[in-house]
C-alpha cells in the first residue's frame, strides 16, 4: 500500500471498502443474545475484522476480481501436466441440483441412493478404463491419492510379513509429490535418474530396485511426455522383485481409451479427475484423486467402499485389513458426479478419440515449434511436449521472460522450469478441446516472440507490459511475508 | 465429444507432423497395447444425460435435516453461488502466474485474512482438503516443532478425525495417540492432565463431536504448561459468537470450512481451514498469498513462502499437498464478505438459540433427555427411550433426516443439529415426529 501509488477501488481489498455499519445478509433477531444460553467464558470478547459490505458492493467487487483472471473460459491455458481442458457446462448444472447438492453425509444410506449409484457406477467406469479390479474416489486430490497408494504398498509387503521394504523408487523427472508422498507415508525416497532420451532404462533402474524396494512410481506418459517404451522389462523388473508398480495417472489424458494402464503391468494408480475427467481447477482446487488397484491389493482400500448388494447401494466398512481413511466422509462427491456426468456423454470410442486428438494436438505444436524453442527429446510425444529456450540465442531471454510475453499476447503460460530434467523448460499441453485455428495463433505469437527476442530482448525481459500489474518481486515477498489484513 | 478438430483438419494436421498415421505417432506404445477391448456404454447426449441425471437425483431424498456430525445445512445468500459460479474463477488453475491471475490470488489474500481475523490467529494459508486432513496437517507440525510423537484428543473428537490421524501416521512407531475419556461430555480433567506428560499437542474440539464446549482457557493453560502445543478444532460458524482459537492461544487452528457456503453435497468437496501462530509459519502445509510490489512498485498478490512446498523441497517438504480446495475457500470468502461481522453473529446467535429451543422441547417428551448437561452451540446429545438408529431409521417416513444415532454406550442417543435453517415450526414437527416413533424397537 505505497503512498506514492494510490490504489484506485478496483484494486482495493474488500477491507478496504468496509464501512461501519453497512450490511448484506441479513438474518432474523434472535430473541436473546448467546450470553443469555452460554456461560462467559465460552463467548468471544471482540468481533472479528471483516469487511462490512452492501451486496452490491460485494457482488462488483467479487467480479471485477475475476476479471483479473486469465481462465479457460476466457484464454488458452497450455499448462503442461494440467491438462487445462474444456469444463463442459452441463457438468456443474447437474452438480448444483438439488437432490445432490443437499444430501447429508451421515444420511443413512436409504436416503441417498442416487449419489451412492453414481459413487458405484463411477468407479466401474474407471475400472473398465484402467482394466483395474476396484477404485475409491475417496482421495480429494493427485497427492492424496499417491498417499493412498503409499499407504496401500504399506500395507500389501507387511501383510505378507515382508517387513524389510523401506524404499520407494522414484525417476528424477517426477512431480514433486511423487517423493514428498512416499516420504509422508514413512519411506525413503530412491532417486533413478532418467537416459538421455527421458526415459527410465530398465538396466539403470535394476540397480535400484532389489528387497527393499516396497514400490516403483511412474507417471505414464513420463513428465517429458514420453511413453517409457521399456515398460514390459520395467515391470517385470519391478515385480521379479517383489515390489510394485505406482502409475501416477496424472497424464492420463494421453492413455484415456487408448491404453489401459493393467495392461502394462501396473498394480496401482492413481487418476485426477480436475484433468482428465474434464472436472473445473477452481483456481487451485477441488480436484479428485481416485485410487484403482487390482485384486491383491482390494482388501486395503481405504474405508468406507461403496457397495451394492440386492439392488441397494451402500457405504460399508473396508475391513480389518484397510489401511483405514484418510478424510472425512466418503468423497468429493461433487467432482466426482461431474466427472461421472463427463463419462457418460462419451462411448469407448468417442473417448479414444479424445487421446488421439490430445497426441495429434502435442505433435502438431511440436513440429510447428521447434525450429524456434528446440525439442528436447526430439521425437513424437504424447499429449504435452518440452520445449527450451535457449538463451544463448535469443539475447539472454530465459523461458520465464517467454512466459511472461505469452501473457501479454493473451496466452497462458506453459507449465516453466519442469521437469527438472530439462534446461529452460516449456512444457505445453494442448489438449483435446483447443481448435487447429487456437493452436495456429499460439504458435503465431511464439513466432512473434522469438522474432521480439532477436531485436529487442529487453522488451521480453521487462514483459509482461499489458496486464494489471507488471512483474513482480516474489523475492521480496518471501523476505517479509505480508500474508493477511491487519 | 469435446474434441476441437474436424477429421479434415486432423489430416492436415498430422501431414504437418510429417506421419502418414496417427498410429505412426505411438510408435513408443507396444502395439499389443493399442486399442484394447473396452467394455463401455452407449454415448449419452446433453437432453439424455439431464434426464438420466434428473432421475438419480430423485433417489435422494428430501429431507428436513437435525444431522451435523461435521457437515451443516446453513442458508446461504445467493450470491456467494453467484459470484463463485463465474468461469473467470472455477476455470483458472492455480495461480502460477501471477500476473494473470491476481483475481485468484487477492481472494486468496482475502480469505486468508478473513480466517485469522475469524479465529484470532496470526497465519492462514490457502486451504487444505477438510477438517480431517487440516488436523493431520497440524498435528504433524506439531510433532516436527516439539520432537514429540504423543498426541492427546478428546473421545469427543470427531470419529473421521482421529481414523484419519491413525491412517496417516500408521508407519510412524513412535506415534501414539491418547484419548481422553468424555464421560460427562467433556474431557475428563484429570485423564486430560496425565495424558499431556510428553505430549506433542492436545487437541481441542470446540464444539466436540457431541456438541459440547470445553473450558477452553483452563485446558489451553494446562497444556502449555506440559510443554505441549495447542491445536483447536473449531466450527467457523460458532465462532460468531464463541471465544476465537486466537483467545485461549492455540498454536493452530484449523476447521472444516464447509458451513461457510458450501454445500453439503455428501462430503465434499469441503475445505480444511489451517491458520497457527506466526512462529510456526515455516511448518504450514502447502500454498499461502502474500502482498508483494510489481515492477512499478504496484501492490500485487503472489504465491509465496513456496521453500516449505513439494515442488522446491521434494520428499523434504512440509507436507505432499499440492491442489487445494480453492474455489471452496473463494465461496468461504465471498460468504463472511456477505455476512460481515453483525451478520456472522446474528447467525450464529440465531443457531444457538434454534438448538437451545429444541434440546428444552425434545427433552421435554416422556422418555427423552439430554444426555450430557453442558454448554453447546448448535449441536447436543438427546437420550432417547429405545435404540436410536431404529427411532431415526422411523422419522425418515416423515421426511425427517432426525440427527445421526451414536454408537456404543451411547446407542440409544442421536446427535441433533438445529442451524439458524430451522424455525420453531421445524422444530415442533421434529418433536411431534419423534414422539410419534418414541416407543419404535
Amino acid at each position: 500500500m505505497s503512498a506514492e501509488n494510490p490504489l484506485t477501488p478496483k484494486q482495493q481489498l474488500t477491507i478496504e471498502k468496509s464501512a461501519p455499519g453497512r450490511r448484506a445478509a441479513r438474518f432474523d433477531r434472535a430473541q436473546k443474545p448467546a450470553s443469555a444460553y452460554l456461560p462467559a467464558s465460552c463467548l468471544r470478547k471482540s468481533a472479528p475484522r471483516l469487511p462490512e459490505l452492501s451486496e452490491f458492493d460485494v457482488v462488483r467487487h467479487y467480479s471485477n476480481l475475476a476479471r483479473l483472471n486469465f481462465s479457460l473460459d476466457t484464454h488458452f491455458y497450455p499448462l503442461g501436466s494440467c491438462t487445462m481442458k474444456y469444463n463442459p457446462k452441463c457438468n456443474e448444472e447437474a452438480a448444483s441440483m438439488p437432490g445432490f447438492a443437499s444430501a447429508h453425509p451421515q444420511a443413512p444410506d436409504s436416503a441417498v441412493q442416487g449419489t451412492l449409484r453414481f459413487l458405484y457406477e463411477l468407479e466401474s467406469m474407471l475400472c473398465a478404463l484402467t482394466g483395474l479390479d476396484a477404485f475409491t474416489l475417496q482421495p480429494a486430490a493427485g497427492a492424496h491419492g499417491e498417499f493412498v497408494g503409499i499407504m496401500l504398498a504399506r500395507a500389501y509387503h507387511l501383510s505378507r510379513g515382508d517387513k524389510g521394504r523401506t524404499e520407494i523408487v522414484v525417476p528424477d523427472s517426477a512431480h514433486g509429490t511423487n517423493p514428498a508422498s512416499a516420504s509422508m507415508g514413512g519411506f525413503s525416497v530412491v532417486t533413478v535418474k532418467s537416459g538421455a532420451d527421458g526415459r527410465v532404462h530398465p538396466e539403470e533402474l535394476r540397480k535400484y530396485v532389489g528387497p527393499k524396494t516396497a514400490m516403483v512410481m511412474l507417471t505414464i506418459p513420463n513428465t517429458a511426455g514420453l511413453f517409457e517404451k521399456d515398460i514390459e522389462k520395467i515391470s517385470a523388473i519391478v515385480h521379479e522383485a517383489g515390489a510394485l508398480l505406482y502409475m501416477d495417472g496424472a497424464n492420463f489424458n494421453a492413455l484415456i481409451g487408448l491404453v489401459r494402464p493393467a495392461d502394462l503391468g501396473v498394480d496401482l494408480m492413481h487418476l485426477n479427475l480436475h484433468k482428465t475427467f474434464s472436472t473445473p481447477h477452481g483456481g487451485g482446487g477441488p480436484g479428485s484423486g481416485p485410487v484403482g488397484v487390482r485384486k491383491h491389493l482390494i482388501p486395503f482400500l481405504p474405508s468406507p467402499r461403496v457397495a451394492l448388494k440386492d439392488g441397494k447401494y451402500s457405504l460399508e466398512d473396508a475391513g480389518p485389513q484397510s489401511i483405514g481413511r484418510v478424510k472425512s466422509f466418503a468423497a468429493n462427491t461433487g467432482v466426482a458426479l461431474k466427472a461421472f456426468c463427463y463419462l457418460l456423454q462419451h462411448s469407448a470410442q468417442s473417448l479414444r478419440e479424445i487421446s488421439e486428438s490430445a497426441i495429434i494436438s502435442a505433435n502438431y505444436l511440436r513440429v510447428k515449434l521447434k525450429a524456434m524453442f528446440p525439442s528436447h527429446f526430439d521425437t513424437y510425444c504424447m499429449h504435452e511436449c518440452v520445449l527450451s529456450t535457449v538463451p544463448e540465442k535469443l539475447g539472454g531471454v530465459k523461458t520465464m521472460d517467454v512466459a511472461k510475453r505469452l501473457l501479454d499476447k493473451g496466452f497462458y503460460a506453459p507449465t516453466v522450469y519442469f521437469p527438472l530434467i530439462v534446461p529452460e523448460a516449456l512444457m505445453i499441453e494442448p489438449t483435446e478441446t483447443e481448435s487447429k485455428a487456437a493452436l495456429d495463433s499460439f504458435v503465431q505469437a511464439m513466432t512473434e516472440i522469438y522474432q521480439e527476442a532477436q531485436k529487442d530482448p529487453e522488451l521480453l525481459k521487462s514483459a509482461p507490459h499489458n496486464l494489471p500489474v507488471r512483474r513482480l518481486d516474489e523475492v521480496g515477498a518471501a523476505r517479509t511475508p505480508n500474508l493477511r489484513w491487519n | 465429444m469435446y474434441v476441437s478438430i474436424t477429421p479434415k483438419e486432423r489430416e492436415e494436421m498430422l501431414a504437418v507432423i510429417g506421419v502418414s498415421s496417427f498410429d505412426e505417432l505411438v510408435g513408443q506404445v507396444p502395439a499389443k497395447f493399442l486399442r484394447p477391448d473396452i467394455k463401455f456404454h452407449q454415448a449419452h447426449n446433453e437432453p439424455e444425460l439431464m434426464a438420466r441425471l434428473e432421475k438419480l437425483a430423485a433417489d435422494n431424498k428430501k429431507l428436513l435435516c437435525f444431522a451435523g456430525g461435521g457437515a451443516y445445512d446453513h442458508f446461504v445468500p445467493a450470491a456467494v453461488r453467484y459470484l463463485a459460479s463465474k468461469g473467470e474463477f472455477v476455470t483458472a488453475y492455480t495461480p502460477y502466474q501471477a500476473e494473470a491471475s491476481q483475481g485468484t490470488l487477492q481472494a486468496i489474500y482475502e480469505y486468508q485474512s478473513s480466517i485469522c481475523a475469524l479465529l484470532g490467529m496470526d497465519v492462514s494459508n490457502a486451504s487444505v482438503y477438510d477438517g480431517a486432513t487440516a488436523l493431520v496437517e497440524a498435528v504433524g507440525a506439531s510433532m516436527r516443532l516439539t520432537g514429540r510423537k504423543n498426541v492427546v484428543v478428546p473421545q469427543a473428537l470427531h470419529p473421521h478425525y482421529l481414523q484419519a490421524l491413525k491412517t496417516y501416521y500408521a508407519a510412524d512407531p513412535d506415534f501414539k495417540v491418547t484419548v481422553v475419556p468424555c464421560p460427562n461430555g467433556l474431557m475428563n480433567p484429570a485423564a486430560y492432565e496425565a495424558a499431556l506428560k510428553d505430549a506433542a499437542c492436545a487437541v481441542l474440539a470446540v464444539p466436540n463431536f457431541y456438541g459440547c464446549i470445553e473450558n477452553v482457557h483452563d485446558l489451553s493453560a494446562k497444556a502449555a504448561k506440559a510443554g505441549a502445543l495447542v491445536v483447536a478444532a473449531v466450527n467457523p460458524v460458532s465462532l460468531g459468537v464463541l471465544a476465537a482459537p486466537g483467545e485461549y492461544g492455540a498454536d493452530f487452528a484449523i476447521a472444516e470450512g464447509q458451513p461457510l457456503g458450501n454445500p453439503l453435497h455428501y462430503g465434499g468437496p469441503y475445505l480444511g481451514i489451517f491458520a497457527c501462530k506466526k512462529a510456526h509459519m515455516r511448518q504450514i502445509p502447502g500454498r499461502i498469498c502474500g502482498i508483494t510490489k510489481d515492477a512499478d512498485g504496484k501492490r500485487a498478490f503472489v504465491l509465496t513462502l513456496q521453500a516449505r512446498e513439494q515442488h522446491i523441497r521434494r520428499e523434504k517438504a512440509a507436507s505432499n499437498i499440492c491442489s487445494n480446495e480453492a474455489l471452496c475457500a473463494l465461496t468461504a470468502t465471498i460468504h463472511l464478505a456477505m455476512l460481515g461481522p453483525e451478520g456472522l453473529r446474528e447467525a450464529a446467535e440465531l443457531n444457538v438459540e434454534r438448538a437451545h429451543v429444541a434440546a428444552e422441547k425434545l427433552a421435554a417428551l416422556p422418555g427423552f433427555s439430554l444426555r450430557f448437561k453442558q454448554p453447546f452451540f448448535n449441536e447436543f446429545v438427546l437420550k432417547c427411550p429405545g435404540p436410536a438408529k431404529k427411532l431415526r431409521d422411523a422419522a425418515l417416513q416423515d421426511a425427517i433426516l432426525a440427527g445421526i444415532p451414536l454408537e456404543g454406550e451411547l446407542s440409544d442417543c442421536l446427535l441433533l443439529c438445529c442451524t439458524e435453517q430451522r424455525t420453531g415450526k421445524d422444530i415442533d414437527l421434529l418433536c411431534s415426529v419423534l414422539r410419534k416413533h418414541a416407543n419404535v424397537r
